[in-house]
């Protein structure tokens, strides 16, 4: 059950007799619920922001008086019960006029009347029933693709049903085969009929094509629209032809099979690829950030809410502990530690005082700093960064080409086979010169051809997906099964990213899971990542002890009673002045790379908690399957030598380097680029950007940063390593499919284009032969389509 | 047989009629969301199952 919501569909459902519904739905709940919770406390502050007018401005769209309307991106939809919950809910609060939910788009559309509700307070009932909703701006891409949609919905029905009808007019004529049981006044008006409903599937239908052709001719290229547009035009013409004169053959049913195919696999692909982009796009938080402007600094402390784009250089700013910091800076009053893990990979918060410099886009972590503004918008460090990930991809390494290029001759080598057999059975018997072509073009035609990759690539990206491996490149498949070298980034890659504990040290008689309850209770009222880590792994411990007279010192640790005695719980030095003695250094020798907390009481030292970064679970495996596949892995990191040396050793990885710059990264994933190898780059934060671009096909971890996810080719939303290696084996599996496939499609074409040149070919076979062949394509890519329908079933 | 010329170009009109209700219906959104209609039509709309919910939310705010 993913949150109390959800528990009370469910007894909803059992009491209404519904149970059945857990039988059918397909989706598992389970990741929602845990992630929205540790979202809502830091947003639901700036939801307010929210309710104003400018904020507003980019995605509410106002109608008459009070009422308004806007599209938020829900968050935490695993199944229907949660649209159902979701609406229930909303139409329930007075103000609100209607909501909408989109089951498949995971967008809500809400209109409400202003003036008796605010839009922070819709938002804040979705938190309360635990999903997050975030406005979003549905812009002019949404509608595009909404109106393409339909638009290849309507091709594809006009061609279906065209395809049905037709085929019922042409079957009497196949079973007659002209052996004279049909008069020609029958096949006569059969043809008329068939020429009627084949003339919207060529006019509509087919017409992307020979647009396609058209743009194709112009740029003096070879493309797969080119035969396509040929085939139908011509054996569209020579079929009105032959039933105007009332001679020849007629190709209706081939053609209209012929679009009907063409067009289903490109339907199923845009969706295909439509879904990916969209899971990708919803993880892309979309709005502003606002900023506390403090405008009468120093002489006055009450701060002002701003947008970060009205901010000027030299005014004065307070950061809030949990707030992101909007523009470069230097601290001018407060001590605090910030969360540079977003730049530099760094897990560990760095102690601020007054005068250092504060980056754009770190989280405070402790206390309120005040800043002054130094740098805004294009001249922070952040964009420097940005602006290196436009160049990188810009530079992209263009892989998919070489399949277009190598299309583009077949079909040359088509079009003179077809110009050469007109000309050859113009000489020979001109009668016939017309329809043999016809028939060459009809026979070879690249249906299977040019379902080959994107049947495969749908099928393939679909199991992906299944996986939480999101395909967000038409590239990155094929590129990932080439991929000769994995580059991984340490941390949050291979590592959680997250402060756990490693190693408890007692140093008194009290034993260690005493140490942790201790240590737990003091650090109760704390929220900072070693409050967490140490209460997760005190958890499991039985005692509870009660604390009174807590103090915190930012900066240093935490002081209280328990039971009369007094206990402080922080950095060794900090609880030194408690304890009289100094700590003793060897305990602290070669923790250099962990965090180490002290808990010592006035009678002396109790126990010494090392803390830091873990290895995720399966990252061992990981390595170790890439191995016996024969990638070679290599650990890219900004952290220091001796951590990322450590973790290298754990995971037997030989090729390391510690202390890379983005631009040496960069640097060096090009010098592989340069021996001709190709490149699996795995990251997660805004320091991998530019070479997650610039890698041959880049893989970004679901909880990683947004530039990283942006410039990535699949993002590994499970953030499970294990699917990555299912990954890999499924793209090897689809290359191997779309391989048989391609061969497929050329042995076929290697019969049949010889065999209809030489006039053997009626067009019913061809007809035949061409469906045969794209079916046998399209089944032979299903075979991707992993057997796990029951998986995610209760 | 000669029903033929009145039955086929009934058909080829059936066959428009069919696309023009098709039309219509992308136009109206009705294929706008193909998989959500399907679950909702288990999810009961009466009061007495929205209320349970409620009171779980009160509970838990």
């Amino acid at each position: 059950m993913c949150c109390r919501g959800c528990q009370a569909v469910a007894e909803a459902i059992v009491a209404g007799g519904l149970a059945d519904y857990y039988r059918h739905r397909t989706a598992k709940s389970g990741t929602a619920a845990p992630d929205a919770a540790d979202v809502v406390p830091e947003w639901l502050r700036q939801a307010k922001l929210y309710d104003l007018p400018e904020v507003q401005q980019s995605f509410v769209r106002q109608e008459t008086g009070e009422v308004r309307e806007a599209s938020l991106i829900l968050e935490g939809i695993v199944c229907a019960a949660c649209v159902w919950l979701n609406e229930q809910h909303l139409s329930g609060l007075p103000g609100v006029l209607s909501v909408e939910i989109n089951y498949s788009t995971h967008r809500a559309r809400v209109r409400w009347d202003n003036s008796r509700i605010k839009l922070s307070e819709i938002l804040h009932a979705v938190a309360e029933i635990g999903y997050t909703a975030h406005p979003f701006d549905p812009g002019r891409q949404e509608q595009i693709f909404l109106k393409e949609r339909q638009a290849a919905l309507r091709r594809l029905f006009i061609a279906g049903i065209g395809m049905m009808q037709v085929m019922m007019y042409a079957i009497p004529a196949y079973v007659a085969g002209g052996d004279g049981t049909m008069p020609p006044w029958i096949e006569n008006i059969m043809r008329w009929a068939s020429l009627v409903l084949t003339l919207p599937v060529v006019g509509y239908s087919a017409w992307p094509f020979f647009l396609g052709a058209w743009r194709d001719l112009r740029l003096r290229q070879a493309g797969m629209d080119v035969p396509v547009a040929l085939g139908i035009g011509a054996a569209f013409s020579a079929s009105v032809y032959s039933t105007v004169t009332g001679g020849g053959e007629v190709y209706f049913d081939s053609i209209t099979m012929f679009v009907f195919f063409l067009l289903t696999g490109r339907f199923l692909e845009m969706g295909a690829r439509r879904k990916a982009a969209d899971a990708a796009e919803k993880l892309v938080k979309m709005l502003p950030a606002m900023a506390s402007r403090l405008p009468a600094y120093p002489g006055d402390q009450t701060d002002e809410l701003v947008a970060v784009s009205s901010l000027s250089s030299g005014e004065y700013l307070l950061v809030r502990p949990g707030e992101s910091v909007p523009a470069d800076g230097v601290v001018a009053q407060g001590v605090s530690r910030v969360d540079e893990s977003l730049l530099t990979g760094e897990s560990r918060p760095v102690p601020k005082n007054v005068g250092e410099k504060l980056i754009a886009g770190t989280i405070n972590v402790d206390s309120p700093l005040v800043m002054q503004i130094e740098g805004l918008g294009q001249d922070t460090v952040l964009s420097g960064i940005v602006r290196l990930l436009d160049r990188a991809l810009a530079e992209k390494p263009a892989l998919a080409q070489v399949a277009d290029r190598v299309a583009s001759w077949f079909v040359l080598a088509l079009l003179l086979v077809a110009a050469g057999t007109g000309v050859a059975w113009y000489f020979i018997e001109p009668a016939r010169a017309l329809w043999i072509t016809v028939a060459v073009l009809v026979v070879s035609c690249p249906c299977a051809l040019s379902l080959a990759t994107p049947a495969a690539l749908t099928a393939a990206t679909g199991s992906l997906t299944r996986l939480g491996l999101l395909t967000t490149r038409g590239h990155a498949l094929e590129t990932l099964a080439m991929a000769t070298h994995f580059v991984f980034d340490k941390t949050g890659t291979l590592t959680s990213g997250k402060m756990s504990l490693l190693e408890t040290i007692t140093l008194g008689d009290i034993g260690r899971n005493r140490c942790l309850a201790m240590a737990a209770a003091l650090e109760r009222a704390s929220e900072h990542a070693i409050a967490n880590a140490i209460a997760a792994a005190a958890a499991d411990c039985e005692d509870r002890f009660s604390i009174e007279e807590t103090t915190n010192l930012p900066g240093s640790g935490i002081e209280g009673r328990i039971g009369g005695q007094r206990y402080r719980l922080g950095r060794p030095a900090f609880v030194a002045e408690l304890c009289g003695t100094p700590v003793p250094d060897a305990l602290l020798h070669g923790r250099e790379s962990a965090t180490v907390v002290a808990l010592g009481s006035e009678n002396g030292w109790l126990a010494l908690f090392a803390l830091g970064d873990t290895l995720r679970p399966d990252a061992a495996s990981l390595i170790k399957g890439l191995q016996q596949r024969g990638k070679t892995v290599v650990l890219l990191s900004g952290d220091q030598e001796e951590a990322v040396q450590q973790v290298a050793q754990q995971l037997g990885i030989t090729e390391v380097h510690a202390a890379m710059t983005p631009q040496g990264k960069l640097d060096y994933v090009r010098g592989l680029q340069r021996e001709g190898a190709v490149v699996a780059m795995v990251g997660d934060g805004v320091n991998d950007a530019p070479v997650l671009a610039a890698a041959g096909v880049s893989i970004a971890m679901g909880g990683g940063t947004q530039v990283a996810r942006a410039s990535a080719d699949m993002i590994l939303l499970s953030e499970r390593l294990f699917h990555l290696l299912a990954g890999v084996d499924i793209s090897l599996k689809t290359s191997r499919i779309i391989r048989q496939n391609l061969a497929w499609a050329f042995i076929y074409n290697l019969i049949a284009i010889p065999l209809a040149a030489l006039g053997h070919v009626t067009p019913w076979m061809a007809g035949i032969g061409m469906s045969a062949s794209s079916l046998m394509v399209v089944l032979n890519a299903l075979r991707l389509v992993e057997p796990d329908a029951g998986k995610g079933r209760k | 047989m000669e029903i033929l010329y009145l039955i086929i170009p009934i058909s080829v009109i059936l066959i428009f009629l069919i696309i023009w209700v098709f039309l219509w219906a992308v136009k109206h959104g009705q294929f706008d969301d193909m998989e959500g209609p399907a679950h909702r039509i288990l999810m009961d709309d009466d009061s007495s199952h929205t209320e349970p919910s409620e009171e779980k939310r009160s509970n838990e705010a």
